[in-house]
């Protein structure tokens, strides 16, 4: 049989094109230019970023709404676009509060900015990918840089331990997955996603190793969104990696983690939800209250809110038990859900770890007793901490409240006893974690200056900027949620 | 012009923040003049509201808002709402007056005076939400700036006491935001509460227990009702005296306006099954509250319980679901708020003051400090109930109303109640007497005998003036609210008295 080379729609694949040749130009400009000069790299590969959101937004505003290309494997559609500008966005972010840290801190600064951007190539193919290869490979594009990135701080022995136990724990959650996909592979005969949903209905319905596969994959992506109890490596990962990274890390990885499983789970394994869908409730409920009860307990600000993201995948996890009940009933409200969960935590994530760079800029430290009256020599700072702390809690009207609404409606929609079970355990729990995030803001608020140094804090002009954007996303759709919901309403996975 | 009454103050507060921190006359005065306005807003709501058809609401609003959940901005007001809301701005106005000179510890007025404008917007939103998700967003509002005002601006022990009161009432939010999405699904997705009051009835009756449930937890811990009201005396007795006041005067009446304008008249048949419950921790909460009262050696704890006992009559009277029952709870609500915001007000000048609200050292107030004195007496009767002032009006309707309650209720229970709740105002008398005594009589102790104490100064005077006057008015023409109250709570109470007709009507085949 001749090879017949697939048709590409350039138009669609162009934010990929872009971000390869932006993450090969800052490689190449990285050997020629002198240490005086680095500082242009960082701005270059904003530029990148900003140069490929321009063909998301034609494409968005295009009237094919479906591009699909290689026999379905990749299909860029209105999810795949919003998720793409997302992971564009949080890229952007994390660069601008990455600027100053890596200059500041004697570390390579071509190669972090170059893997940063092949990590995002990695999550922007994954929005797109509906075949389990091309799952594979964008999880792997989008990890592997990672795991170097998390010991970025080269001659720091907690950044090196973070970083193998994060590579570690990949990789064996890598190759989890990959047999689970084998099998899959080996039953139905196809990587592509939607194939594999039209046989989980039928002849895969009730099959003891599709079962099997099913669990392998789902536990492989439970690593990679740090679901309790697959979670152990997340904690002393993110203490240990550079802040920025850690901010990367607990967004955009997490957020690549829960797309595949998006596509896997409403696209491709939908017709097995008596599998998926009690795994998922028990890994929800556990995840969002062994995560909030550890967070309780730590006394530096990072850990803290490494615990509290944990707890906050559990939140993003409940959708999905509850996706398939009742006939799938409930399906389209848990996707808008998870979808806008995402990204509300995205912004509102980034920006508590702004602040926490800019805090670290003074303080040298990531006790939270060291935020200590921070109202009174950095009043902004500790209100814009308050308003993302408090948003994360799920206060209104900041954008994290509606984000809980959402999940609350999904939970009702379906209906079901357990689902409205796990409703009640996702209420306890933001109540206990309100309990964590209050007790940053008694410090800035309530209690003294540790050490008495009064001196205001500086913040750069980039870190400004981050706080700015993100800040401005919490309160805006805190206050005008219609704004988002649109994103979230993009119901065409749900079958 | 409703949102007016809403949004002006937030619009004051971010006017606030504007301002540099060190021009405090600037700071003052422009939050004297946004809350001002507000009032103003709140007084042409008040005269032009249409008394003859107080049962509907008036000076509607309604937009779209979230389309994706049919959640609308939708605003209105009806004889309920409205003295709540004028009460609410009122307070608000003193308590700005009140702070002028006496800023707590650390000062710091411009985060304070925006505290405070926050909280009246959710205050205000609250009173004229008609749509339940902006409710709840409001109801929440009011939230933040209360935890900040305690726990910065508070006693010794702000910290426990503020997140105590954030948490306590989160628990109760997290399951009533639950109950409103349930109410959303059963009640022909929408969010909208006159469209909700017209279908809520057709919700089973085993989902409205639950979904009342939740409403439950969330409105009674508000309150507070026994046995949820732990919070309460420590939030009172460690807030500043404007948290307190503000706390007592408006924040409690959120939620017995809750059980009014939500629970009740959307799950009728709900809320008749849980009446008798609901009378019985509001009779135990009369009795608890005044025994609590009677241990106490602080002043502003024994207030904060006194609280604790006052809602307890609000309570019985809703839970008896009849017109009068009802009437009574809302002149209650307001009464509660002129009479125990005064109070606090005292113990927060005697603090001042003296430095202490020991009972056991406070004495003689009469003799260095008589105006002051005098008016601890007359707001001590106000709570008491004595006829002519405005306590009397809350208290002994609720307590008569508990003798024939809504169709279908047992009336032997309720006369029990009925007969405790009674006890209860001899046991209210017990202690706020006693408070008197031990505050305003006798001698002063040897530690402030020679200490100089100021009479009231200017801002008090403006402060507490028209407080006074309205204990006094409503108490002697207790008409100026009934009047707006009455048609607005038949419209609530109709729902229950549909159900009671159709009862006896199937109870007479």
């Amino acid at each position: 049989m001749p090879f017949t080379p697939p048709s590409l729609d350039y138009h669609a694949l162009a934010p990929e094109i872009i971000l390869t040749a932006v993450l090969a130009v800052v490689l190449l400009a990285d050997l020629f230019l002198d240490q005086s000069r680095k500082w242009l790299l960082s701005n270059i590969a904003a530029f990148g970023l900003v140069a490929a959101m321009v063909p998301i937004i034609s494409l968005a505003l295009s009237d094919t709404d479906v591009r699909s290309m290689v026999d379905g494997a990749y299909v860029v559609d209105n999810f795949a676009l919003v998720l793409k500008a997302l992971f564009l966005g949080v890229g952007f972010v994390v660069l601008l509060m990455s600027t100053n840290y890596v200059e500041d801190g004697d570390y390579y600064e071509g190669e972090f900015y170059f893997l940063l951007l092949s990590s995002l190539l990695g999550m922007v193919v994954m929005s797109s990918s509906r075949d389990l290869i091309t799952i594979f490979v964008a999880l792997e594009t989008l990890s592997i840089p990672a795991y170097m990135l998390a010991g970025w701080r080269k001659r720091d022995l907690k950044s090196n331990e973070a970083s193998l136990k994060y590579y570690l724990l990949g990789v064996l959650a890598s190759a989890v997955m990959l047999y689970g996909m084998s099998l899959i592979y080996g039953f139905t005969g196809t990587t592509v996603l939607v194939d594999i949903g039209e046989q989980m209905a039928g002849n895969a319905a009730n099959q003891p190793l599709v079962t099997l596969a099913i669990v392998f994959i789902i536990v492989g992506f439970a690593f990679k969104v740090s679901a309790v109890p697959f979670h152990s490596w997340a904690p002393d990962t993110y203490e240990g990696a550079p802040t920025p990274v850690t901010a990367f890390l607990s967004v955009a990885s997490k957020t690549g983690g829960f797309v595949a499983l998006l596509q896997l789970v409403f696209v491709g394994f939908f017709g097995r939800d008596d599998v998926w869908g009690p795994m998922f409730g028990i890994l929800a409920a556990l995840t969002m209250t062994v995560g909030n009860l550890i967070a309780l307990r730590q006394t530096n600000i990072v850990r803290m809110l490494a615990y509290s993201s944990i707890a906050q995948a559990g939140y993003i996890l409940v959708p999905f038990a509850i996706a398939g009940s009742n006939g799938g009933a409930g399906a389209g409200s848990a996707f808008t859900a998870t979808v806008v969960y995402l990204l509300v935590y995205a912004a509102m994530n980034l920006g508590a770890f702004a602040i926490v760079i800019a805090v670290a800029r003074k303080t040298r430290s990531g006790e939270i007793t060291s935020y200590g009256g921070l109202y009174e020599y950095a009043p902004g700072l500790a209100v814009l901490m308050s308003i993302f702390l408090f948003s994360l809690a799920g206060i209104p009207p900041l954008a994290g409240f509606w984000a809980k609404v959402f999940i609350f409606r999904a939970v009702i929609d379906a209906g079901t006893s357990w689902a409205v079970l796990l409703g009640v355990v996702a209420a306890v729990n933001s109540v206990i974690a309100l309990f964590y995030y209050s007790s940053i803001a008694r410090e800035m608020f309530m209690n003294p200056v540790p050490d008495g140094d009064r001196t205001p804090i500086r913040v750069p002009t980039p870190l400004i900027t981050a706080l700015g954007i993100t800040a401005a996303i919490v309160i805006v759709v805190g206050v005008y949620p219609q704004t988002f919901a649109n994103f979230g309403d993009l119901a065409s996975l749900v079958p | 012009m409703l949102t007016a009454a809403i949004f002006l103050p937030v619009v004051g507060a971010a006017l606030l923040a504007l301002i540099p921190r060190e021009r405090e006359e600037m700071l003052k005065m422009v939050a004297l003049v946004v809350t001002l306005a507000t009032a103003v807003v709140g007084l042409s709501l008040l005269f032009g509201f249409d008394y003859s058809d107080a049962g509907t609401l008036q000076y509607t609003t309604d937009h779209g808002w979230i389309d994706v959940i049919n959640s609308r901005y939708h605003i209105g007001i009806d004889g309920i709402s409205l003295p709540l809301l004028i009460l609410s701005m009122v307070i608000t106005v003193l308590c700005v007056i009140y702070s002028w000179d006496h800023f707590p510890e650390p000062h710091n007025p411009k985060a304070f005076l925006i505290l405070m404008l926050v909280l009246e917007t959710g205050m205000n939103g609250t009173f004229a939400a008609q749509d339940l998700i902006l409710f709840f967003v409001f109801f929440e509002l009011v939230l933040l700036p209360m935890y900040f005002m305690i726990g910065v601006w508070g006693g010794p022990n702000r910290q426990y006491a503020a997140i105590k009161f954030f948490l306590y009432t989160l628990f109760g939010s997290a399951l009533m935001i639950l109950s409103f999405l349930a109410l959303y699904f059963k009640g022909g997705q929408t969010f909208d509460i006159p469209l909700l009051i017209e279908q809520g009835g057709a919700i089973a009756h085993g989902t409205q227990l639950l979904i009342f449930g939740g409403l439950f937890m969330g409105f009674a811990i508000k309150v507070p009702m026994f046995p949820f009201h732990t919070w309460l005396p420590d939030a009172h007795t460690e807030a500043p005296t404007v948290g307190s006041v503000i706390l007592a005067a408006v924040l409690l009446k959120l939620g017995t306006y809750g059980f009014i304008r939500i629970a009740i008249p959307i799950l009728p048949e709900a809320a008749k099954s849980w009446a008798p419950w609901i009378g019985l921790l509001a009779v135990i909460g009369i009795i608890y509250g005044a025994l609590g009262c009677l241990a106490q050696r602080d002043m502003k704890r024994l207030i904060a319980f006194s609280s604790v006992a006052h809602m307890g009559f609000v309570m019985l009277g809703i839970a008896t679901l009849t017109d009068f029952g009802i009437n009574a709870a809302v002149f209650g609500m307001v009464a509660h708020g002129l009479i125990t915001g005064m109070l606090f007000f005292i113990a927060g000048s005697i603090q001042e003051r003296f430095g202490t609200r020991e009972l056991s050292r406070l004495g003689g107030l009469l003799l260095q400090a008589p105006k002051m004195g005098w008016i601890l007496g007359f707001c001590a009767f106000a709570s008491l109930g004595l006829p002519g002032l405005a306590g009397f009006w809350g208290e002994f309707p609720a307590i008569l109303s508990a003798y024939q309650p809504a169709d279908g209720l047992s009336e032997l229970t309720f006369r029990v109640y009925m007969a405790v709740a009674a006890i209860g105002t001899v046991f209210a008398a017990g202690y706020l007497l006693w408070m008197l005594q031990r505050v305003a009589f006798g001698t002063v102790k040897p530690e402030f005998e020679n200490a100089h104490i100021h009479d009231l100064h200017i801002p008090e005077y403006i402060a507490w003036v028209p407080l006074l006057v309205g204990i006094l008015v409503f108490g002697i023409f207790p008409h100026l609210i009934f009047h707006m109250t009455d048609a607005a709570v038949s419209a609530v109470t109709s729902g229950v008295d549909a159900l009671g007709n159709v009862a006896a009507g199937a109870g007479g085949h």
